[in-house]
C-alpha cells in the first residue's frame, strides 16, 4: 500500500501514524486483523485452561527471581544465618541458600511461597481443565492431538513439581527423594543401573540436587513452554469448541472477538490469578523448610507427604499389600514397583488413549465442534466420575496418617477403608452417576414436553386441582411441547424465562435504584396476566380442553401468578 | 527321745523296768549320775523358758509402750503427703494399679519403679485417671490439683521408687543441638514440629504444642504409652534440656510466612489450594462468565 498523505482514512492521531509506520515495514495489519478478529466462544468453563497458563507465567517469573539466590549444590556448610534454631548445624548449601532466601533476601519468602502456591495451582488447574475437556467430549476428533499434548503437559508438570519439591534439600524433600530413589531401584532388571545413572552413584551422593535443578529450571520448563505454545496454536487453528445453543452449529463459532472483549477478559483473569497466588503467598505459609530441618538420611518425620499431586502414589503405596516377589538367583521385585510405577503407568496410558478408545468403542469418527453436556453421555461421564473416585481414594490414603491422627481414627482402619474403598467405591460412583445422568436427561425431556412448573395451582370448575405449566414452545393437540432436545440447557424455572423481575445490576452492591427497576417492570406487560386472555390452562399430561391457541412460537415471557388480571408485586 | 520324756519313770515301775534293762550296766552310780544330770538339765530348761517368756513379755510391754509413740513420730515427720497420696491413690487408682502398686492383670500396669516422673506426666496431662480402656490414654484437663499430684507423686515414689523429677531451668540447653536431637529421636513419631502423628491400631504420638517443660522432661524419663524411655544414658540431662528448649522455641515461634495451617506440610497445603485457591478462581471465572 502506497502511503499518501491525502489518502482517505489516513491516520491522524500520533498512535495511528506510528502504527502505519510499523505496518509499512512489517506488513502485519492483515494477519493481525485476522487474529484480533478471531472469535472465542464464551463460557466460564473455557477459562479453566487459562488459569493453568497464567499459573505457569507466574511460575516462570517467580522462579527466575528464586534462581538469583538459590545455590543448587550439596556442598556441606555450617549455617550461620538469621534463623537461630539452625545456627551451627551442618547442612547442604542448597538448604542454607533456601534459608537465606527465606530470611535474608528482601521479598524472598513471599516469592518462594508464591512460587510454591502457583505450582500447586498449576497442577490443580490442569486437572480441572482436563476434567472439563473430558466431561464435555472436547477431546473428540479432530482434537485428539491436543488431548495427547495435554496429558503430556500434566505428566511434565508432575515431574517439574516433584523436582522442585526436592531441591531445597530439607528433611521433608529428602524423605521424598529417598522414596524416589527406592522407586527407581525397584524397576526390574534396569533398576540399579537407572539409579546409578540418575544419582551418579549410590543414594544420595552429591549430584542429585544440581541435576534436578537443571531439569527443573531448564529442561522441563523449555519443553512445557514449547508444548503449551503448540497446544494453543492447535487450539487457534482448530478453533475452540462451543456448547450447543441458539445459532450455534458445527460450522460456526459464536462468541466474542479476541480484541477487545476476549483480551479484556483474559487480562482480567491473569490479574485475578496473580492476585490469588499473591494473596496465598503472602498470607498462608507453605513448605516452611526451616521447621523441617536439613536433610539427614538418619532422620525422618511423621506425616511426611509429597505435594498433593503426587499424593495418590503415596496412597497407592500405603494401600498396596507387601507383595515382594523373590526369584531364584538372589533377585527380587519389591512390592513398591507395582503401586508406584505400574499403577501410574496404567493410569496415564488409559488417560492418553481415552479418545482413541472411545472412538473405537462408539464408532464415532466424525468431527465434532459442538460440546456435549455430561448428562447426555452417561457412560463417559460415569467412567470419569469412577476414575475421579479411584483417584480420590488414593489421594486421601496418601494422607491417611494425618486423617487418622486428626480425626482419632485407627491408622489400620484408615488403610483398610482405603483398600476396600478403592475397589468398592468406583463402581458405586459409576452406578450413581449413571442414574443421575439418566434422571437429568428425563427431566429435560419432561420439561420440554410438559413445560415449566409455575408453582401456580388452579382449581378447575369441577373441583380438580392442577398445576399450571408454562410450555417452552408450540404444543400439539394434546398440549405436549413439540420442541426437541438440542443438547443445550433447558430452562426449568420461570425465572430463567423471564418470570421474575430482571436482576438489579451491580455485583456486590446495586448500581441502580431497585424501585426504578420495579416501576419499569410494571409498565411492561409481563407475567401470566399479560397473556391471560389468550391462554388456556394446560396441565402436565392432560389435554387442554379445546386445545391451545397456536400463537406460542417462542417461550412466553413468563408466568407470574396473577390476581384479577393485575400484575402482582414481584416476588423474590 | 528318752531325755525329752523326763518325769515319766515312776518309782513303783522301777523293778520291772530295771529287769528289762538288766542287760544294761548295773544300777548304781552311773545311772544315778545320769538321772541327776538329766534333772539339772530339765531345771535349766525350765529356767530358760521362763526367762524367754519374761523377755518376751518385757519386750512386748516395752513395745506396747514405746511403739505407738515411734509410729506417730514417723508419720508426722516424713509422710503426711504420702498419707494424703495414699488416700488419693486408694480412691482413684487402686482399682487398676492394685493395693500395693503391683498392677492388676488386663487393667493397669505395676507402678513399682515408675517413679514420680511418670506420676507427674500421667496425672498432670490428665491421662490418669483413665476414662476408659483403649488403644491409648488421651490427654485431657487434669483431674487433680498440683498439690494432689505432689501427694500422689510422694506416695508412689515412697512405695515404688523410680526416676524423680529434674530441677533447675529445663530449657538450659543448646538450641541447634536440641533441634538435631529432636529430629533424630522424636520427629519420626511427633513430626518435625511436634505436631504429633498416627501410630498403628489407634495409637498415636500426641502433639507437643500444649506440653510444658516438665511434662516433656518427665515423658522422656518415663516413656509413657508407646514412647520409649530416654534415660540419662540415652540422652543426658543437658540434651533433654536442649530438646525442650528447641520444642518450646519453635512452638512459640510465629510463622513468618503467614497462617501456619497446622504446620503439617503438604496435606493441609493441598486442602488450601483446592478449597481456597481453586474455589476463589472458580468464583472469579463464574463472575466473568456472568459478565458475557
Amino acid at each position: 500500500m502506497a502511503r499518501t498523505a491525502t489518502a482517505p482514512g489516513a491516520p491522524k492521531t500520533a498512535l495511528g501514524k506510528a502504527a502505519l509506520e510499523v505496518d509499512d515495514r512489517l506488513i502485519v495489519a492483515g494477519p493481525l486483523r485476522r487474529t484480533l478478529n478471531k472469535v472465542f466462544p464464551d463460557h466460564w468453563s473455557f477459562l479453566l485452561g487459562e488459569i493453568a497458563l497464567y499459573s505457569f507465567i507466574i511460575l516462570l517469573l517467580t522462579g527466575t527471581y528464586l534462581t538469583f539466590f538459590f545455590q543448587a549444590a550439596m556442598t556441606e556448610v555450617t549455617y550461620d544465618g538469621s534463623y537461630a534454631p539452625l545456627r551451627g548445624v551442618d547442612m547442604s548449601i542448597a538448604y542454607a541458600s533456601t534459608l537465606d532466601l527465606s530470611f535474608d533476601v528482601r521479598g524472598g519468602l513471599l516469592i518462594r511461597q508464591m512460587h510454591h502456591w502457583a505450582a500447586l495451582l498449576f497442577v490443580a488447574s490442569i486437572v480441572v481443565h482436563m476434567m472439563r475437556i473430558f466431561f464435555t467430549g472436547a477431546f473428540r476428533r479432530p482434537r485428539e492431538t491436543n488431548w495427547l499434548i495435554g496429558v503430556v503437559l500434566l505428566v511434565l508438570a508432575l515431574v517439574e513439581g516433584m523436582t522442585g519439591y526436592t531441591m531445597p534439600d530439607d528433611l521433608l524433600s529428602g524423605t521424598g527423594l529417598r522414596i524416589i530413589s527406592a522407586i527407581i531401584l525397584s524397576i526390574p532388571v534396569i533398576g540399579t543401573w537407572a539409579h546409578w545413572a540418575v544419582f551418579g552413584g549410590d543414594y544420595v551422593g552429591e549430584l542429585i540436587v544440581g541435576r534436578f535443578y537443571i531439569v527443573h529450571v531448564l529442561l522441563i520448563p523449555a519443553i512445557l513452554l514449547g508444548l503449551i505454545a503448540l497446544h494453543l496454536l492447535i487450539l487457534v487453528k482448530q478453533k475452540h469448541t462451543q456448547f450447543p445453543g441458539p445459532g450455534r452449529t458445527e460450522h460456526n463459532v459464536v462468541g466474542n472477538r479476541l480484541f477487545p472483549t476476549f483480551a479484556g477478559k483474559a487480562t482480567g483473569l491473569l490479574l485475578v490469578v496473580f492476585g490469588v497466588v499473591a494473596a496465598l503467598g503472602g498470607l498462608v505459609q507453605i513448605n516452611p523448610v526451616w521447621l523441617w530441618g536439613p536433610y539427614n538420611p538418619a532422620q525422618v518425620s511423621a506425616a511426611s507427604q509429597p505435594d498433593w499431586y503426587v499424593m495418590f502414589l503415596d496412597g497407592s503405596t500405603r494401600l498396596f499389600p507387601a507383595w515382594d516377589i523373590y526369584l531364584p538367583g538372589n533377585y527380587n521385585i519389591p512390592a513398591l514397583f507395582w503401586p508406584t510405577l505400574v499403577l501410574p503407568g496404567i493410569l496415564f496410558t488409559l488417560l492418553l488413549a481415552y479418545p482413541m478408545l472411545e472412538r473405537k468403542l462408539t464408532g464415532d469418527t466424525a468431527s465434532h465442534h459442538l460440546l456435549q453436556r455430561p448428562r447426555d453421555v452417561p457412560v463417559r461421564t460415569s467412567l470419569g466420575v469412577m476414575a475421579i473416585t479411584f483417584y480420590l481414594v488414593l489421594m486421601l490414603s496418601g494422607g491417611n496418617d494425618v486423617i487418622a491422627d486428626k480425626f482419632d481414627i485407627s491408622l489400620n482402619a484408615m488403610t483398610w477403608i482405603g483398600r476396600i474403598g478403592l475397589l468398592i467405591l468406583p463402581p458405586i460412583a459409576y452406578v450413581i452417576t449413571y442414574r443421575i445422568c439418566l434422571g437429568l436427561q428425563q427431566h429435560d425431556r419432561e420439561v420440554l414436553e410438559h413445560g415449566i412448573e409455575t408453582g401456580v395451582i388452579r382449581r378447575l370448575p369441577h373441583g380438580e386441582f392442577i398445576e399450571v405449566h408454562q410450555p417452552l414452545g408450540p404444543v400439539d393437540a394434546h398440549g405436549h411441547g413439540e420442541l426437541a432436545y438440542g443438547g443445550a440447557p433447558v430452562p426449568k424455572k420461570m425465572n430463567q424465562v423471564g418470570g421474575a423481575r430482571r436482576a438489579i445490576r451491580g455485583f456486590f452492591s446495586p448500581i441502580e435504584e431497585p424501585t426504578a427497576v420495579e416501576l419499569e417492570q410494571r409498565s411492561e406487560e409481563r407475567g401470566l396476566s399479560s397473556a391471560e386472555a389468550q391462554r388456556e390452562l394446560t396441565s402436565s399430561g392432560r389435554p387442554a380442553e379445546g386445545g391451545r391457541p397456536a400463537e406460542g412460537g417462542r417461550p412466553s415471557e413468563g408466568g407470574r401468578p396473577s390476581e384479577g388480571g393485575r400484575p402482582q408485586e414481584p416476588r423474590d | 527321745m528318752s531325755t525329752t520324756n523326763p518325769q515319766s519313770d515312776t518309782q513303783p515301775d522301777e523293778g520291772p523296768r530295771r529287769s528289762r534293762w538288766s542287760r544294761r550296766p548295773a544300777e548304781g552310780t552311773p545311772a544315778a549320775a545320769a538321772r541327776a544330770r538329766r534333772r539339772s538339765k530339765q531345771r535349766r530348761r525350765v529356767g530358760n523358758v521362763a526367762a524367754l517368756m519374761a523377755g518376751l513379755v518385757l519386750t512386748g510391754a516395752l513395745y506396747s509402750t514405746l511403739a505407738p509413740g515411734a509410729q506417730a513420730a514417723d508419720e508426722g515427720s516424713e509422710s503426711s503427703a504420702e498419707a494424703a497420696g495414699r488416700e488419693l491413690y486408694e480412691r482413684s487408682c487402686i482399682s487398676c494399679h492394685g493395693e500395693n502398686l503391683e498392677g492388676v492383670p488386663n487393667r493397669g500396669p505395676s507402678l513399682i519403679g515408675v517413679g514420680e516422673a511418670s506420676v507427674y506426666f500421667q496425672v498432670h496431662t490428665g491421662r490418669m485417671p483413665l476414662v476408659r480402656q483403649g488403644a491409648q490414654a488421651p490427654d485431657k484437663p487434669a483431674v487433680f490439683s498440683d498439690e494432689e499430684i505432689d501427694q500422689l507423686m510422694a506416695y508412689v515414689q515412697a512405695n515404688g521408687g523410680g526416676p524423680v523429677l529434674p530441677s533447675g531451668d529445663l530449657r538450659d540447653g543448646d538450641l541447634a543441638l536440641g533441634g538435631e536431637l529432636f529430629r533424630l529421636n522424636c520427629a519420626q513419631c511427633h513430626n518435625f514440629v511436634g505436631e504429633g502423628g498416627a501410630l498403628s491400631s489407634g495409637k498415636y504420638a500426641p502433639s507437643l504444642e500444649d506440653a510444658n517443660d516438665l511434662e516433656i522432661y518427665s515423658a522422656m524419663l518415663s516413656g509413657p504409652e508407646n514412647m520409649p524411655v530416654f534415660g540419662d544414658n540415652q540422652l543426658t540431662s543437658e540434651e533433654k534440656r536442649a530438646i525442650i528448649n528447641y520444642i518450646q522455641t519453635i512452638t512459640d515461634m510465629p510463622d513468618p510466612g503467614g497462617a501456619g495451617i497446622g504446620r503439617i506440610g503438604p496435606v493441609s497445603e493441598g486442602v488450601v489450594i483446592w478449597v481456597v485457591g481453586i474455589s476463589a478462581l472458580m468464583f472469579g471465572i463464574f463472575w466473568m462468565g456472568s459478565k458475557a
